[in-house]
Formats: structure tokens, C-alpha cells, sequence
């Protein structure tokens, strides 16, 4: 494969997993949520294994795989499942007013590229300018967890804004070392416990999964 | 034989994790919890010796490195866990008597308390950048079920903006690493080798200055959560008023440094590359806003934990504030703060732990007259505020001293600020400690047995170290400052 079209398809991509993310800002349905998060983890699985492919990187392949087992199937997988236990998955939520949610998107895309442009000029990768998508997706992750109030659709946002990180390791510098790499999967692995058992726990004393509901813990008087 | 005290120093706490898992709540777990911290205490004190006798050194194939500033903190985190696992003893059973954890909450959280010390140590010791992330985000994920341990609301609520917003934090500080290893990358080659900071700061010079003063940006929102700068700091007060108060006690007193030790590491880097004071003028604008910050939230609190948790925020944003100033005395300063912040930290979360299960609140207005209901818990309390506030002649007095001293040679413009922290935190604390104590006992309260040990240790420490600094010590911190530079 010649770098020219290598880049064609890693920008293509790149266009891919931020309209997945916006379509996660739009999305109101839980079970539509989880299948565009792990839409976005194929595309990032996709995207790795080309970035791998092209830039001779061995180990991309590795964190390929990973990224298909746990943002593809894993995650996605549990998330469903605590979804139906806890009875949520019809449930749709109250957004913000999204057309105002999208519009502060679209100027978080404008500002990561503004603020990736020193970066993108020293870059000789192919893959330079989808670091601005990858810094822009993990924003929109933010952006979804300020403006969700359900702890699964926070959770979420957590999870795509991690998305984000790992395009942007893939993207700016071909990946981070395996040993951090293997190490950051592990960590999200435990973090995929610890929300599933907050869920529970959450839902046994609030009775919603709303995190409207914690509000106990104000300030002072 | 330094290899095998490293390898024993990070092995032993998750040994322990793993056994406290298996045997879970037995009537001798507290005392494995004990036992295991004792040794990689003693490992850590054995490494110390051996840095301080040959000098820093790189170990396990450049896997790990221990210089002065780094070991120094290992001794202090491996002693504080020790003396958090003796006080932790009696006051566990305390609330297991009282039903407030069950039998696999006891379990859990022996296992969970010695991983945590394993994420800290892990932090401390490597030498690479992203396995420190990775040890910081493990040692968050670690306390998150721990501060949730008691199932009521507010420790759940206070559990989930801990995980979340710690989380959030610590995924920018990943963010600020991915572009430190890219600008690492175009000078040190591709690969492992290119995240070690002893590689790092050799070449420093060359490494590209937008693109670090960008990371640091990055590192400093993500790494300044965890340390609990204002404005990133609302989790801290409800995780810490919310969890068991060993808990509290180490949160306050080892993952603050722990983090803060990150964020100096990346400073000093990042300062070297860019040749400008860029980074350290950010920390000192965190940590003024932070001092004043808590310093004013201090007067508005009524639970007692959640009051010494603001001045946990306030004296990291001293520490900062000291580090990014920079030069010899604010750094030597700085890092005797850490020390001693720690210290007096921990020891005043016992006796509050004391305090609140005498009265069966955290409620101030509720908690009278320690004085006469139990000595120690009274004194322990009074002594450990007025080191806190840093009163001569404690070692908080010094190091306070110290970072005013240098504040007011090189910026005198922040010294007001500074000076105004202090003092409103001095009336504020004092003036809520003094009803405590005094008085006749209420009738709600209990008789209890208190751990002494922990308390006397780290207050008598306190007190030494601000009376004398022994002369091993400076050297460390000398060194520390110089290395920092």
C-alpha cells in the first residue's frame, strides 16, 4: 500500500469516528448508544491495524486485537447486559437541547484544530492530521459527560473519550510503547468492573440510575 | 542485593493484596495488613540506606530508578501506610462491631488497601512515564470502592465524582503523555526507551517547546486533579469525608505527594526544554488559587473530616506553589512540606477517626470535650492542629518559613496572597478546634480505646523534624533540589 492512499483511508476514518462521536451527542437511546461506541471501537481497531500495516509497527497489531476484544465485544457486551439486569434499556433520557450540545461540538472541533496546529506542521507521519480529530473526540467525550445526566451515558462518555486518547497515541506518534499500552487496556478493564458494580450499587440506593439524584454532598451551609 | 530490595519493596504489597484476598476477613487479617507493611517498610528504609551510601542508581533494565527526591517519598509513603495499618486495627474492628462494614467489605478493603500502597510505590519507583499513569490511574481505581465501603448515599455519590471526575483528569494527563512520548520519539527513537526519565531529562534540551508546553498543560490539568488544585478539587472533600478515615488519612497523606511528585517530575522537564519558566509560573497560579481557595471554603464547614480535607487542598497548593517557584530554598522547602504535611496530616485523620466514634458523628457542633473524655484523642487533635497551622516549633513552621522566604525574594507580588491563605486558615482551624476540646464530655459520648501509637509517633516526628532536620535529610532534599533544577 502506497502512504498516499494509506492516508486517504486513515483521514476517511478519521472522518468516520468523529461523526460517530457526534452521533453519540445526538443519540437518545441507550441501546443505539452502545452500538455507536462499539462502531467507534471498529473503526479504531480498523484504523490501528492499517497505521500498523503501513508504518511496518508490529505491535500496532497487538493493540488492534485489544481494541476489537475490548471496546468492540468486551465492553459493549457487559454494558448491554447491565443495561437489561437493571432494566434501563428503553429508557430514554433527557438531554440538554441538543442542537445547542452540537453546536458546542462543532466549536470544540474548530478549537482542537486550532490548538493540534504546532503539532501537525512538525509531524512527517502519515497519519498527522487525524491527531485534531483524536483530540476533538476525547473533548466530545467531555462534553457528553457534562451534558448527560445518566451514569451509563457518562460511562460512556468515558469510554469514548478514551477512544479518543488511543487515536490520538495511534495518530500522533504510531502508539504508545506496548508495555503502556497493555497497561491502559488492563486499566480500563478493572475501571469496566468498578462502574459495573456502581451500577448496582447506585441503583439499590437511589433506585435511577440519574445522577441528578446525588446532590447530597453541597457545600458548607 | 539493591535489586532485590526494589523488587521486595513493590512485590510485597501486592503479595499482600493477593493473600489478604485469599484469607479475607479472619480474625488475624489486620495483623497481615500490619506484618506486610512492616516489611516493605523496612525494604524501603534498606533502599534508602543503599541511595544514600552509592547515590541514585537504574534498576530492572532501566525499569526503574530511585534517586534522592523519589526515595525520600517511598520511606515516607512505606511509614505512613504502617502506621495507617496499626491505627487502622482497632478502628476497623471498631466499625465492624458497630455493623457500618460487613464481612466482605473487611475483606476488600485489606486487599484493596495494600494494592493501593502498591500503586503508590509503583508511581514513586518507575522510570517510565506512562507506567506512572498507569500506576496513578490503579491506585485511583483502587480508593474508589474503598471511599463508596459504607453503602450510604452520600458515600456512593461521593465514590461515583471520584471515579468520574479523577478519572476525566487522569485521561487529559494520558493525553499530555501521548505528546511528551511524541516529541520524545523525534529525538530518542521509537519505543520504550523514549518514555524512561533519565533519558528524558539528558536530553531535554532538544526536545521540541511547543509541543512540551503544550503536553504540560495537559499534565498539569490532569495530574492537578488528582493533587486536588483548585478549581479541579470537588471531589477531594467528599471522597475524603465520605470514606473509612484510614482511607482518608492515606489519601491525604500519600496520593496527594504522589501525585504532586508526578506533576514536579513533568515540570522540571518541561522547563528544561522550554528554557522559560512557563510551567512553573502555571503551578504557582494553581496553588495560589488553591490556598485561597480552601482557605476561605474552611470557614463554611461543619464536618469535621471534610474540614481537614480543604486543608489538605490548601497545604498541596503551598507545596505547588513552592515547587513552581523553583530555586534551592522554595524546592528544599517544598519537599520538606510534602514530609511533614504528611505527617501531621495522617496523625490529626486518627484522632478524628478517634473523635467522631467517641461521638458517633462528624458533626463539629456535636463533638465536645476530648480533653476530659479521652486524653489522648483530645491532645492528639489540639497538637496536630497546631502543627497543621504551622505554629512553631513544628516542622510545618519550618517549611512555611522557608517557601515564605523565598517568596518574598523572588515574588513579592504573591507573598500577600500567601500570607492571607495562611492566616485565614490559622483563625479558621483554631477556632473550630477549641470548642472541640474543651468542655465537659457530652452524654453521647463513649469511652474507646485509641490507638496511641500511630498518633504519638507522628506528631513526636513532626516535632523533631522542626527542631532539628537530621543532617541524611537535608542532603536528600539538597540533592532532590538540585536534581529538580
Amino acid at each position: 500500500m502506497n502512504p498516499e492512499l494509506a492516508a486517504r483511508i486513515n483521514s476517511f476514518l478519521a472522518a468516520l469516528v468523529l461523526l460517530t462521536a457526534f452521533a453519540m451527542l445526538a443519540q437518545r437511546r441507550m441501546n443505539g448508544l452502545i452500538h455507536l461506541f462499539a462502531w467507534q471501537g471498529l473503526l479504531l481497531s480498523v484504523n490501528t491495524a492499517i497505521v500498523g500495516y503501513v508504518a511496518a509497527r508490529h505491535h500496532l497489531y497487538i493493540s488492534s486485537l485489544l481494541t476489537l476484544a475490548l471496546k468492540v465485544v468486551a465492553l459493549p457486551y457487559i454494558l448491554h447486559v447491565l443495561i437489561r439486569r437493571l432494566r434501563i434499556h428503553k429508557e430514554i433520557e433527557v438531554v440538554v437541547n441538543i442542537p445547542t450540545t452540537m453546536l458546542a461540538g462543532i466549536g470544540l472541533v474548530v478549537f482542537s484544530y486550532q490548538l493540534t496546529s504546532p503539532i501537525i506542521q512538525l509531524s512527517t507521519m502519515v497519519t498527522r492530521s487525524t491527531l485534531a480529530v483524536a483530540l476533538a473526540t476525547v473533548l466530545l467525550g467531555l462534553l457528553m459527560m457534562i451534558t448527560r445526566r445518566h451514569a451509563v451515558t457518562q460511562i460512556i462518555g468515558f469510554l469514548a473519550l478514551e477512544n479518543g486518547l488511543f487515536f490520538a497515541a495511534t495518530s500522533a506518534t504510531y502508539g504508545m510503547p506496548l508495555v503502556v499500552e497493555l497497561g491502559v487496556a488492563l486499566d480500563i478493564l478493572i475501571a469496566a468492573f468498578i462502574f459495573g458494580i456502581f451500577f448496582f450499587h447506585i441503583h439499590a440506593t437511589f433506585e435511577s440510575l440519574d445522577v441528578e439524584q446525588m446532590a447530597r454532598l453541597k457545600e458548607g451551609e | 542485593m539493591t535489586e532485590a530490595m526494589l523488587l521486595g519493596l513493590l512485590l510485597v504489597p501486592l503479595l499482600s493484596a493477593l493473600a489478604l484476598a485469599l484469607v479475607g476477613d479472619r480474625r488475624l487479617a489486620p495483623e497481615v495488613n500490619i506484618l506486610g507493611s512492616a516489611v516493605t517498610f523496612a525494604a524501603s528504609l534498606r533502599l534508602a540506606m543503599e541511595v544514600h551510601a552509592n547515590g541514585s542508581f537504574i534498576g530492572g533494565g532501566k525499569f526503574f530508578f530511585v534517586d534522592a527526591f523519589n526515595i525520600s517519598l517511598a520511606v515516607l509513603t512505606a511509614f505512613v501506610s504502617l502506621t495507617t495499618a496499626i491505627f487502622s486495627r482497632r478502628y476497623m474492628r471498631r466499625e465492624r462491631e458497630h455493623g457500618r462494614v460487613g464481612h466482605y467489605g473487611m475483606r476488600f478493603y485489606h486487599a484493596m488497601y495494600q494494592m493501593f500502597i502498591f500503586a503508590m510505590l509503583l508511581c514513586l519507583l518507575t522510570n517510565n512515564v506512562g507506567v506512572l499513569w498507569i500506576a496513578m490511574e490503579l491506585a485511583t481505581l483502587s480508593t474508589v470502592l474503598l471511599v463508596s465501603l459504607y453503602r450510604t448515599p452520600t458515600a456512593i455519590e461521593a465514590a461515583w465524582k471520584y471515579f468520574i471526575l479523577c478519572g476525566v483528569g487522569i485521561a487529559q494527563a494520558l493525553f499530555g503523555t501521548v505528546l511528551l512520548y511524541f516529541a520524545a520519539e523525534r529525538v530518542l527513537g521509537e519505543g520504550g526507551d523514549a518514555l524512561l526519565w533519565t533519558n528524558l531529562s539528558q536530553v531535554s534540551g532538544q526536545l521540541e517547546p511547543t509541543v512540551l508546553s503544550l503536553a504540560f498543560v495537559f499534565l498539569m490539568v490532569g495530574y492537578g486533579t488528582k493533587v486536588g488544585l483548585a478549581p479541579l478539587h470537588n471531589w477531594l472533600p467528599d471522597a475524603h469525608s465520605e470514606g473509612p478515615t484510614p482511607i482518608s488519612a492515606v489519601l491525604s497523606g500519600l496520593l496527594l505527594n504522589i501525585a504532586l511528585y508526578a506533576l514536579v517530575r513533568c515540570k522540571a522537564l518541561v522547563d528544561g526544554a522550554t528554557g522559560t519558566r512557563h510551567a512553573g509560573n502555571i503551578m504557582m497560579g494553581f496553588g495560589i488559587l488553591s490556598i485561597l481557595v480552601a482557605a476561605f471554603s474552611l470557614l463554611r464547614q461543619r464536618d469535621i473530616k471534610r474540614m481537614f480535607s480543604y486543608s489538605s487542598i490548601e497545604h498541596m497548593g503551598i507545596a505547588t506553589f513552592a515547587f513552581g517557584l523553583g530555586g534551592p530554598i522554595a524546592t528544599f522547602g517544598a519537599l520538606l512540606h510534602m514530609l511533614v504535611h504528611s505527617l501531621a496530616k495522617s496523625s490529626i485523620f486518627f484522632t478524628v477517626g478517634h473523635a467522631s466514634q467517641m461521638n458517633g458523628t462528624q458533626e463539629m457542633s456535636r463533638i465536645r470535650g476530648l480533653f476530659k473524655g479521652n486524653p489522648l484523642v483530645g491532645w492528639g487533635l489540639m497538637l496536630g492542629v497546631m502543627a497543621i497551622v504551622g505554629l512553631p516549633p513544628f516542622g510545618v513552621f519550618t517549611s512555611e518559613f522557608l517557601i515564605l522566604t523565598a517568596t518574598i525574594k523572588d515574588a513579592p507580588a504573591a507573598a500577600p496572597f500567601l500570607l492571607l491563605g495562611l492566616g485565614v486558615a490559622f483563625a479558621a482551624l483554631l477556632r473550630r478546634v477549641q470548642p472541640m476540646v474543651s468542655g465537659a464530655p457530652p452524654p453521647w459520648q463513649t469511652p474507646l480505646k485509641a490507638a496511641h501509637l500511630p498518633v504519638l509517633l507522628h506528631l513526636a516526628l513532626v516535632l523533631a523534624l522542626g527542631l532539628y532536620l537530621p543532617v541524611f535529610l537535608s542532603d536528600w532534599f539538597r540533592t532532590a533540589a538540585e536534581l529538580l533544577r
